[in-house]
């Protein structure tokens, strides 16, 4: 089960290390916070099932997730329609 | 169940990232959720399994496809990233992959002797909305805050000038 999250973390990761776009990083993001609820829920049914921390945990980091996915879209379409672009190397006005 | 869960996981977290027609990639995005669903169905967190779908499934992913046809032709491909930094990606996500088994196989996890709590929606309600011992009022007020100031700032981002 942790084999599952921590594969799934990295996935993610070099998901977001490898695309250009800021939708495909978007989702390398998501699916590194399900890897996390995946080790909380696993950690909460397999060392303290008498508790419900790792199960509230995960609900917190799903909303979370839903607000920040919101927020990231909101961006990245008002990011297109200033440069119409969405790669991360065009939008580059802050860099220098 | 698990083995066919965990392979489902693994092989399309694997085919979203490396699949070149972003659309395809957010599919195979909701195929990864659906499973961790069944999941967390197979660890008895029906409320849990529940909201993963409705919110990952339902909203995120949704919400992800609609941004993908506003800024992006339907079978556009994403270029292939170079050649160094695909090397280096997979480097840093192999180290990371390596360091975190290797932690995890030292540690020796032990099990409580705890009977395992009925998870039910009264539980779940009254522990949500409760003060004291396990009780989660206040990151539940929090998030709550917290929803609101993304509702407000997403509105004010992506409001025509």
């Amino acid at each position: 089960m942790i084999a599952v999250s921590t594969l799934v973390f990295f996935i993610g990761l070099g998901g977001v290390l490898i695309r250009r776009n800021l939708i495909t990083m978007l989702m390398g993001i998501e699916l590194m916070l399900n890897a996390v609820n995946i080790n909380f829920v696993t950690f909460n049914h397999y060392l303290f099932p008498h508790r419900l921390e790792g199960h509230f945990f995960a609900l917190i980091v799903m909303a979370i997730a839903a607000a920040e996915a919101a927020v990231a879209i909101a961006l990245i379409i008002n990011i297109y329609r200033k440069f119409a672009t969405v790669s991360v190397d065009d939008v580059d006005e802050l860099k220098y | 169940m698990f083995a066919i869960l965990a392979t489902v996981i693994i092989a399309f977290s694997i085919l979203s990232v490396i699949e070149r027609k972003i659309l395809r990639a957010a599919i195979y995005l909701l195929f990864v959720l659906v499973a961790t669903a069944g999941l967390f169905y197979m660890m008895n967190y029906q409320f849990l399994a529940g909201v993963q779908l409705i919110l990952y499934a339902g909203g995120i992913v949704v919400l992800i496809i609609f941004s993908i046809l506003l800024t992006s032709q339907i079978n556009s491909k994403l270029d292939r990233p170079k050649k160094t930094h695909l090397f280096s990606a997979i480097l840093t996500a192999m180290g990371g992959i390596g360091l975190s088994v290797i932690t995890i196989f030292q540690f020796a996890f032990v099990p409580t002797p705890a009977v395992a709590a009925e998870v039910n929606m009264r539980t779940i309600g009254l522990q949500l909305m409760g003060t004291g011992e396990q009780g989660y009022a206040l990151p539940f007020e929090v998030i709550s805050i917290l929803l609101l100031a993304a509702l407000v700032g997403t509105i004010f981002i992506a409001r025509k000038k």
